[in-house]
């Protein structure tokens, strides 16, 4: 196990370093916005435009561009300076990404909680007045983009401009550190609304999963062992139903830490997804590498620590 | 003796898309503790189903049964989802074909069986500890090497032998006083199945269990069973005390069966001889003698009137579902047996 981890993180390593170059080129081959430019304003003399260049260090080589970023990464965990603001990238992405995290982990909980007892109930009540509102309600949440679905919630029960005035709305968020109970409020709008599609999704997978496990051979020793119906289901049917379950959720986690874009602006949330966004816009190249090598670093680990927690959850697994 | 396991007049019927399926058609049979009663038919005839409705097993919105299951008196279709659950692992357990999927793959055998054990343990419970002391004494007692390290083992890292083990360790946990084994050794090698038999008869006889054993299989039958029944489309088409009906068969069908069963007393070059033709469908059963299309000896009145199941001149307890006169059937064995010894 510990040889196969190592080599994934050694994998792991290779594929950020690919995906680093991959935007490096991306940023420089796509027709945007000089950085320089945007940097020293619109009636910039060519002089001061070349200094900027030359401080930059956008006067020199593609290939030593790069080099000298990959240099900095490695020898000193240095991610360069943000284009537009100055600031280190390092520190831009340790600010942002508390708030991510709240985002993400508050939302996965949600979406858990909701998801496991309707894809269950729906499961075994299949085709009641349970399933189908389970499955309504699921096409209901699939079918809605998150920020349309973030829009109306902020309209309906913002508590600035909603109808029904019960929450704060966008742009209330404050860190945990601050005050833990305006930074609850202040996430039960987002979370809310970014778990619902992830819920949905869930609820019916887990649905099909239980439906295929309670027809298994091993359902029906358990019924035969004469166990309870609860534990039938909620035992032997779970355990077996909930490991792809699990599978996907931390690989959206990971997808998540690495900046739920839509979500966080909508609700102007400061995370990383934001971060990313706003870097894009100022063509603030240091930061586009930071945003998506931190979200890169998330996929990745989250898939590593996937397979971990796939071999812990299915025995059979564990020996190859 | 008195029976255990009684069951009278079962009817078994599945709607389905395509119709309704008599699986099980007017069925009974008892069994007596201490005592082995093997159901043998082809796949599809039914005997799965008869047994597994004494389990309660079969139910849902789209089986109808009729008739009466009892255990030690006990209406068992009558029985409330709860008092049925009290009865599943406790009095009457079973055994199932494939000890692979039969387990759950994400338990471990252990855990598994002592979760039987305290299902069953009442208001007094039975500790953890209890509970896997009581498993390895199982597995010791089904013939698993080493119990105390098998007890952790999931299902996967077991041979099928050592899974079907632990699979009938399971039913046995709480002592049953009846045991359904439904073709207990067909996924296993035949060196495993003789011994899997055994351990069978061995824990019946320890238990003082009444014991139903379904299986296609006549060797099976031939080794464990006191009395057989032999299952066709639904119904029990010959029932006797397993030597007569070796010595005996009444039954065409039952002849088939013994035909297509390979023997190492049978002279080198003797021919198996299959059944001709297939199961029918239990959707719409052919007419008269349900076996009719099959039959070799089949006549006109055959295709209309539907034999009843009823004794033997001169052998009370061996019964037939048969058109054809005795004394010709008895004529057609002989010729049967004369050749395949030829």
């Amino acid at each position: 196990m510990a040889a196969y981890i190592l080599r994934r993180v050694l994998w792991g390593v290779v594929l950020l370093v690919l995906v680093s170059l991959l935007t490096f080129a991306i940023f420089y081959v796509l027709p945007s916005a000089d950085p320089a430019q945007l940097r020293a304003g619109r009636d910039a003399s060519p002089a001061t435009l070349h200094q900027i260049r030359v401080s930059l260090g956008l006067d020199k080589p593609l290939t030593v561009q790069y080099w000298t970023f990959l240099k900095h990464l490695v020898l000193h965990a240095d991610l360069g300076y943000s284009y537009f603001s100055g600031a280190s990238v390092g520190s831009l992405l340790l600010d942002r990404l508390p708030a991510t995290i709240s985002l993400t982990l508050g939302a996965v909980v949600i979406w858990l909680l909701a998801a496991v007892p309707l894809g269950v109930v729906s499961a075994v009540r299949r085709g009641t007045w349970v399933d189908k509102l389970t499955t309504g309600g699921a096409l209901l949440g699939v079918s809605m983009p998150v920020y349309w679905l973030g829009l109306v919630a902020l309209y309906l029960f913002a508590n600035d401009i909603g109808k029904l005035p019960l929450l704060p709305g966008a742009g209330s968020y404050v860190p945990f550190t601050h005050d833990p109970w305006k930074w609850l409020t202040s996430l039960i709008l987002p979370w809310l609304v970014l778990a619902s599609t992830f819920a949905a999704v869930y609820a019916r997978l887990l649905r099909g999963n239980m439906i295929e496990v309670l027809s298994e051979d091993y359902v029906r020793t358990a019924r035969a062992n004469g166990l309870s119906e609860r534990r039938v289901v909620w035992r032997h049917g779970l355990r077996a139903a909930v490991t792809p379950l699990v599978t996907l959720a931390g690989l959206d986690v990971g997808l998540l830490l690495g900046g739920a874009v839509l979500t966080e602006t909508v609700f102007g949330i400061p995370g990383i997804g934001r971060l990313n966004y706003d870097a894009i816009t100022h063509a603030d190249y240091p930061l586009i590498q930071g945003t998506v090598l931190l979200a890169a670093i998330f996929v990745i680990v989250a898939n590593i620590l996937v397979d971990v927690a796939y071999a812990y959850l299915d025995p059979r697994v564990r020996e190859t | 003796m008195s029976a255990l396991l009684r069951v009278e007049d079962l009817h078994v019927a599945f709607d389905t898309r395509d119709g309704t399926v008599q699986a099980v058609d007017g069925v009974s049979f008892a069994v007596a503790p201490g005592r082995t009663l093997g159901i043998v038919g082809e796949s599809g005839s039914g005997k799965t189903v008869a047994a597994t409705s004494a389990m309660g097993l079969v139910r849902g919105p789209r089986v109808r049964t009729s008739g009466r299951v009892l255990l030690d008196g006990e209406d068992v279709l009558e029985a409330s989802a709860e008092r049925l659950r009290g009865l599943r692992g406790a009095t009457i357990a079973m055994v199932f074909q494939d000890p692979l999927s039969a387990l759950h793959p994400l338990i471990r055998v252990g855990d598994q069986i002592s979760e039987a054990l305290r299902a069953h343990a009442g208001a007094r419970g039975l500790s953890r500890a209890a509970a896997r002391a009581r498993a390895i004494e199982l597995l010791d007692q089904v013939a698993i090497q080493d119990p105390r390290r098998r007890v952790d083992a999931y299902p996967h890292e077991l041979s099928g032998g050592m899974r079907q083990r632990a699979l009938i360790a399971m039913a046995i946990a709480n002592e049953p006083r009846v045991l359904i084994a439904d073709e207990p050794t067909t996924a296993l090698d035949v060196t495993v199945q003789r011994q899997i038999l055994a351990l069978l008869r061995r824990l019946r006889d320890e238990l003082g269990m009444a014991m139903v054993l379904i299986t296609h299989d006549l060797g099976v039958v031939a080794e464990t069973a006191d009395e057989v029944a032999v299952m066709y489309a639904g119904r029990i088409v010959e029932q006797a005390p397993a030597a007569e009906l070796f010595a005996t068969p009444q039954h065409p069908y039952t002849w088939g069966l013994l035909r297509a069963m390979p023997r190492l007393d049978a002279p080198a070059g003797s021919a198996l001889v299959p059944i001709p033709g297939k199961p029918p469908s239990l959707i719409g059963p052919p007419s008269g003698c349900r076996f009719h299309p099959r039959c070799a000896y089949v006549r006109e009145r055959h295709r209309q009137v539907d034999p009843e199941l009823q004794p033997v001149n001169g052998a009370p307890e061996h019964r037939v579902a048969c058109l054809l006169p005795e004394a010709e059937r008895r004529a057609l064995w002989a010729g049967l047996a004369a050749e395949s010894v030829r």
